[in-house]
């Protein structure tokens, strides 16, 4: 197959790139003490909280934003950017569906979320965060009955600080990394999630997070507590409206498993990629980190095939002995795209467990890079980690890029590490097509085979979905 | 059904095919001999449109139409079937997906009626019993990890799948122990019919034991330069391919 043949395949409209007309109550760009103690006024935060932001603050202007990744971009004029944009219709929160703006709702229809059928489906209960703010948190009462907190940060912040004050920032310091730092200060809202000691969590928990305004940044924060033997899968999709100035989303997710906890956290993650040419597009540098306790489990499953730019490695500290910590990655580039994923798993407990399947595909002329840390301390007995790279590369003029560290600090650990990168070849192509298949149906086709390990751990509904998603990024026919 | 005039065809720009004339009528049986680099194979690349290969001269109709004005999956579904020589692999993506995906094309392009996934894969395990594949091949990546002669028998049972109206097999037999031979050609005489035509491209005379052609065609040097019945194949056998094209060559 040729490369023009390839590249009409590859170039695909974004279906998620309308915008949503709404009132807004937006703040101008910049950025001081001055927009963080309006942003936490607005929000009716108390003083430890805008103490806390005002300190993430100050930390963050020490430091210099990070150069290492395999990423090229022009600087971020971080006083370009609003910090808070939010809907005036919710200044009022709604108490019921019926309240929310009927705008929003429809926009969050359009992007396949029927808030409606959600509430009768009765599977999974889904809080929407819309610019800054958290439209609306389906089955809050079904949950309460169980003991599960599952609400916005804001919320949390007034209704659960102990928790909130226990918990934030335990994963992820203030003064963790440039973007962590620049998260904790402006942190518009989120998801929180508080499942009790030995709960089960009665469905999966789902959050969808929009970017709408033009010139706005999407800072979420969400944390995620899971008490001891509890279980809990969360999932989390994204889109954001096709605009040619590229727009800053910097998210930081906490996961915290106690002892003989399991969280499954699964992510979709569908920023507006840029165009074909490389205008416009999310700049997405998100912190994921969790710690793993005592005999708990952490799994991170992530299909990434949006923004402009991805700089995001969802990581687990095993802690606790016996813990197990998982990545199942799939990341898709193609236009200008850039990718710098991967994870870090720091095996602190002993007999601490950690697999990474990663499978990156490169399309046009994007950039796709794996990577990742394997750090074994000097106390983790028996430590085992195995990791799998696999790229794929469709066309001639992409990247694939794996850049492993390993580190292994105790004699007794095995560590395991197999990488490959391959093409999709002409005679795969040709099998397909002699028998009967159009070649965009076999891209689509070969290159979900590739990820099938990873779609394997997403939960059924969101494979389904992750698959669709592949097909459309990799087709050329649609618009 | 397939009329080929005066072919000449080229590989990554080198010519191989030197003008060559080949009539199939439905119900016949062809098989295509010939020595090393004869150009047995690029007939059959040609004829189902791989990327590389293609018509420089003269002209190659199916059922009346030029197949060089059809993308290799129009010729599928107009009732095409390669068998290849090296079939490969494609990870993950299971045999059954594989199969869904071709029927539903070609099924659909020929107005046949579209089978439900029950009766596919009542008709999947028919066809993998017929070649004595195990049904567990049909949830296992295409080809993947198979050995030469399971590929070679999910070739076949794709194409009793498939129900071609004409079915090319490019050196199915090579590779292949006796056993296996005799599977797969009572895969291809099941498909032996009034309506179908069947090309047999192939080295050795052996295969021709199990399915008895119509004519046998010697090629060399991209022209045919003897056809005839199936004596001649014994002939060959006997006497090898230097007897025709004059070289020191035996099969």
């Amino acid at each position: 197959m040729s490369q023009a043949e390839l590249d009409k395949l590859i170039r695909s409209n974004y279906e998620a790139g309308f915008t949503t007309t709404v009132d807004t109550e937006t703040l101008p760009p910049g950025l001081s003490e001055d927009v963080i103690r309006f942003l936490s006024d607005k929000k009716g935060e108390p003083d430890w909280m805008l103490q806390w932001r005002l300190d993430s603050y100050r930390k963050w202007q020490e430091m210099p934003s990070p150069t290492w990744a395999h990423l090229h971009h022009p600087p971020i004029d971080f006083n370009e950017v609003s910090y808070y944009s939010k809907p005036k219709s919710l200044d009022d929160a709604p108490k019921s569906l019926d309240e929310v703006d009927p705008e929003l709702l429809a926009t969050y229809e359009k992007l396949g979320i029927p808030l409606h059928e959600q509430e009768m489906l009765a599977g999974v209960a889904v809080d929407v965060v819309f610019d800054s703010s958290s439209v609306f948190t389906t089955f809050k009462e079904k949950l309460a009955e169980a003991g599960v907190i599952f609400c916005s940060i804001s919320e949390a912040i007034k209704n659960h600080p102990e928790l909130v004050k226990k918990y934030l920032g335990s994963v992820v310091p203030q003064g963790d990394n440039f973007y962590a730092a620049l998260n904790s200060a402006v942190f518009s809202d989120g998801s929180f999630v508080y499942i009790p000691k030995g709960v089960r969590c009665p469905m999966e928990l789902s959050t969808y997070f929009r970017i709408n305004e033009a010139n706005t940044g999407q800072f979420e924060r969400t944390l995620i507590i899971a008490d001891e033997g509890s279980y809990v899968s969360y999932l989390e999709g994204c889109t954001a409206p096709q605009r040619d100035e590229n727009q800053l989303h910097a998210a930081v997710v906490e996961l915290v498993a106690l002892p003989g906890a399991e969280i499954k956290y699964s992510t979709v993650q569908n920023w507006y990629p840029g165009d074909e040419e490389g205008k416009g597009g999310i700049y997405n540098f998100v912190t994921k980190r969790g710690v793993a306790h005592d005999n708990s489990k952490i799994s991170w499953t992530q299909v990434e095939t949006g923004s402009a730019i991805t700089w995001k490695y969802p990581s687990v500290i095993l802690r606790g002995d016996n813990s197990i910590g998982e990545f199942y990655s799939v990341a898709l580039t193609r236009h200008m795209q850039q990718a710098d994923t991967g994870t870090k798993m720091i095996h602190l407990g002993k007999n601490t467990k950690s697999t990474i399947i990663s499978k990156g595909i490169s399309a046009a002329r994007s950039q796709n890079s794996y990577r990742g840390l394997v750090r074994i301390s000097p106390r983790a007995e028996n430590a085992r980690n195995f990791t799998q790279c696999d790229s794929l590369l469709l066309g001639d003029q992409c990247g694939a890029h794996t850049f492993p560290y390993i580190e292994s600090k105790n004699p007794t650990a095995t560590i395991e590490h197999e990488a490959t990168t391959s093409k999709v070849s002409d005679d795969q192509m040709f099998l397909c097509r002699q028998r009967g298949i159009d070649p965009e149906k076999a891209v689509s086709m070969i290159v979900n085979g590739f990820c099938k390990e990873v779609f394997k751990e997403l939960p059924m509904e969101f494979a389904v979905e992750a698959g669709k998603l592949l097909e459309v990024s990799l087709e050329g026919a649609v618009g | 059904m397939l009329e080929i005039r005066d072919l000449h065809a080229t590989v990554a720009d080198k010519p191989i095919l030197k003008g060559l004339n080949l009539t199939v009528n439905p119900g016949e049986v062809h098989a295509i001999m010939g020595p090393n680099g004869s150009g047995k194979s690029t007939l059959a690349n040609v004829l189902a449109g791989r990327d590389n290969y293609e018509i420089t001269g003269g002209e190659a109709l199916f059922e009346g139409k030029s197949l060089a004005d059809m993308e290799p999956e129009e010729r599928a579904q107009a009732g095409l079937f390669l068998a290849f020589q090296y079939p490969v692999e494609i990870p993950g993506v299971s045999n059954m997906e594989f199969l869904k995906a071709a029927l539903e094309s070609v099924r659909g392009a020929q107005g046949k009626e579209e089978w439900d996934s029950v009766t596919l894969l009542r008709q999947a395990r028919a066809a993998c019993k017929q070649v004595n594949l195990d049904a567990s091949f049909l949830k296992r990546g295409v080809n993947e990890g198979f050995s030469g002669g399971e590929k070679k028998r999910n070739e076949i049972m794709q194409m009793l799948l498939m129900e071609p109206k004409l079915a090319l097999l490019d050196e199915t037999d090579s590779g292949l122990d006796i056993d296996a031979l005799q599977v797969v050609a009572k895969g291809v005489n099941s498909l032996r019919s009034p309506e179908r035509g069947i090309v047999l491209v192939t080295h050795y005379q052996r295969l021709l034991d199990y399915i008895v052609p119509d004519f046998v065609h010697v090629l060399s040097n991209g022209q045919i330069i003897k056809s005839g019945g199936k004596e001649l194949a014994l002939e060959l056998e006997q006497k090898g391919y230097g007897w025709l094209t004059g070289e020191e060559e035996s099969a």
